[in-house]
């Protein structure tokens, strides 16, 4: 039952080999019995969960149902769900039960799928690891005797999917945050276009990056929850009023013919060789399933982490002053005056990296420096989607790595920031240019699950959901799970 | 380019948070390394670029200013730290 996909778990429910309450209370036994090692969660929904399951199971028996109903899932902690604690990791939003629902969490709730609860992440999505939450760090699944991050910032999703703690799990990217702990925990996770998915209701790190995506055990199942989550909504300006195309029909496997590029800018001597191989493996794969392989160059891409640290930081500075204490969230005990309350509301209520990123947004927005940073960023940024667009002149997709290096040691990176921040070098790009990307499991590096990365044109998702698909059709790196204490009953 | 810790202390300032004493010289240390990272901007030739604030140069869409939502007051204030008479409770501004 924990390996079925999202379409053979709706088969099972509408066939009534298992009911929804079933299913849910298999899950949430799973959860209790497991996640105080993992602490992938940081709200469990019980009540409310087999509350929805129960309806669910109505449903079906009615003969109403649509592919989600009765299915588990579990939210990132950063989409507000209505009178269910939302904390996105931080002291400042604690004791936060939003009066509304994101419109992702509305979505699954129209579905009728069960939210079994909420999971850990880095604090307002800030971090590579998961080491940077109030609710404590997550341990990654296929840790053995050395316990591993699961990366981040969807580090408790990713964590939760791994362990098969919930069939699948939402997630967002501003910088890798999806791509980078699926690739860590051997999951298959899409950061769509910029604009795909409704941005309402998801706290919002830095609003012209930021973009929530699935998180799940395959392509097929990430294609299923694509289609609940993308489409425009009139609460955010910045969706785009685009047809959300039928991803599942898209899944033919028929990829003969495809162009994908391969950048000299990634294949190069930084690369580590386990990686490489596991590239080469993959373009292999692709290339037997007709795939042309060419090079391209992205000349710019190694600029996208600097640009990247002056404009995600600036948005954050900007995003994170709502934060004051005064109409929602953590408020400091016995404020004397406004400004002591401004002042001890947010450096109690933050943790450590997200003040760190406010005050060197504050810095690059500042008077004196903003053209110096700010707008060069910006111009920047515009360099790096110019390589993109020119590189999709020639090919349909671009291959690269995830990530530098698999799942590495809690504390390993030690307390220099900028070191933490190159681990998102191969993913930051495609957040700055907008376009769509997504990582699979393509191998395996001293037993721990190794990420490829296929970037694709604005809005090709259904193209690039099948490429991935139509490699785990020939592959079975994307059904690989840590078998350990940690995820064994 | 480089920032003192005085400089760092300017900006908690202005982003409303403090910095004990016993992390400034951590923070400037961090944030220099920050900077230093960022510096590389300044490598690119950037001269005609416009900058790119949104991915997909789309421009802002207008709506109807219309009611749309119900007055949920009381549901929108149940998270508030402090409320009185359906107002949010703050320190005193005005003497």
């Amino acid at each position: 039952m924990l390996e079925k996909s999202i379409q053979e778990l709706a088969k099972g429910l509408r066939n009534k080999e298992f009911s929804s309450v079933e299913l849910t209370k298999s899950y949430l036994s799973r959860i209790e019995a497991l996640d105080k090692s993992i602490n992938s969660f940081i709200t469990v929904a019980s009540d409310q969960a087999l509350a929805s399951a129960a309806i669910a199971d109505e449903t079906i028996a009615n003969g109403t149902p649509n592919l989600w109903t009765g299915i588990p899932f579990a939210h990132k902690d950063i989409f507000c769900t209505d009178g269910l604690l939302t904390t996105c990791g931080s002291k400042m939003l604690h004791n936060f039960e939003p009066p509304y629902n994101a419109t992702v969490a509305q979505k699954f709730i129209d579905a009728g799928a069960v939210c079994l609860g909420k999971t850990n992440m880095d604090e307002f999505a800030m971090g590579s690891t998961n080491e940077n939450s109030f609710f404590g760090k997550v341990v990654n699944p296929w840790s053995e005797t050395n316990e591993l991050v699961p990366g981040g910032s969807s580090g408790g999703s990713a964590a939760a999917v791994a362990a098969r703690l919930a069939p699948v799990a939402t997630g967002t990217d501003t910088g890798g945050s999806i791509r980078q702990p699926a690739a860590f925990c051997g999951l298959t996770g899409l950061k769509p276009t910029y604009g795909r998915v409704s941005r309402y209701g998801m706290i919002a790190f830095a609003s012209s990056l930021d973009q929530g995506g699935p998180m799940a055990k395959s392509a097929e199942d990430c294609a299923a929850m694509l289609q609940l989550m993308a489409g425009h909504d009139a609460k955010d300006s910045t969706s785009i009023e685009k047809e959300v195309p039928d991803y599942l029909a898209a899944l033919t496997g028929d990829v003969s013919g495809l162009k994908i590029g391969l950048p000299k800018e990634y294949f190069n001597e930084h690369l580590n060789d386990d990686i490489a191989k596991v590239l080469q493996d993959a373009i292999k794969v692709l290339e037997s399933k007709g795939v042309e392989f060419k090079e391209v160059s992205l000349p710019n891409s190694h600029l996208g982490v600097p640009a990247y640290y002056v404009i995600a930081p600036a948005e954050a500075s900007a995003n994170l002053s709502r934060f004051d204490g005064a109409r929602y969230g953590y408020r400091c005990e016995n404020p004397r005056d406004l400004m002591d309350m401004y002042m001890r509301s947010r450096s109690e209520g933050f943790g450590d990296e997200v003040k760190r990123r406010i005050i060197v947004g504050t810095y690059a927005l500042s008077a004196g420096y903003y053209d110096a940073y700010y707008n060069k960023a910006m111009q920047v940024r515009r360099l790096i989607k110019n390589d993109f667009e020119t590189a999709f002149k020639e090919v349909d997709f671009i291959l690269g790595p995830t990530t530098p290096s698999p799942a590495f040691g809690a504390g390993e990176k030690g307390d220099d920031p900028v070191q933490m921040y190159l681990e998102d070098i191969y993913t930051i790009t495609a957040n700055l240019a907008g376009i769509p990307a997504m990582s699979m499991p393509a191998g395996s590096v001293n037993g721990l699950p190794c990420g490829v990365q296929l970037l694709g044109n604005y809005f090709d998702e259904a193209r690039m959901l099948n490429v991935a698909h139509s490699y785990q059709q020939e592959t079975d790196w994307h059904t690989h799970k840590p078998k350990n204490s940690l995820t064994e009953l | 380019m480089s920032v003192s810790p005085d400089d760092i202390q300017k900006m908690a300032h202005l982003s409303r948070l403090k910095v004990e004493d016993d992390k400034i010289e951590k923070l400037s240390a961090d944030i220099n390394n920050i900077l230093g990272l960022v510096d590389q901007l300044q490598q690119a030739n950037t001269d005609g670029v416009a900058p790119m604030a949104h991915p997909l140069d789309a421009s802002q869409v207008l709506r109807k200013d219309e009611v749309t939502e119900p007055n949920q007051r009381e549901k929108y204030q149940r998270c508030a730290p402090a409320t009185e008479d359906g107002l949010f409770l703050v320190p005193k501004v005005i003497e």
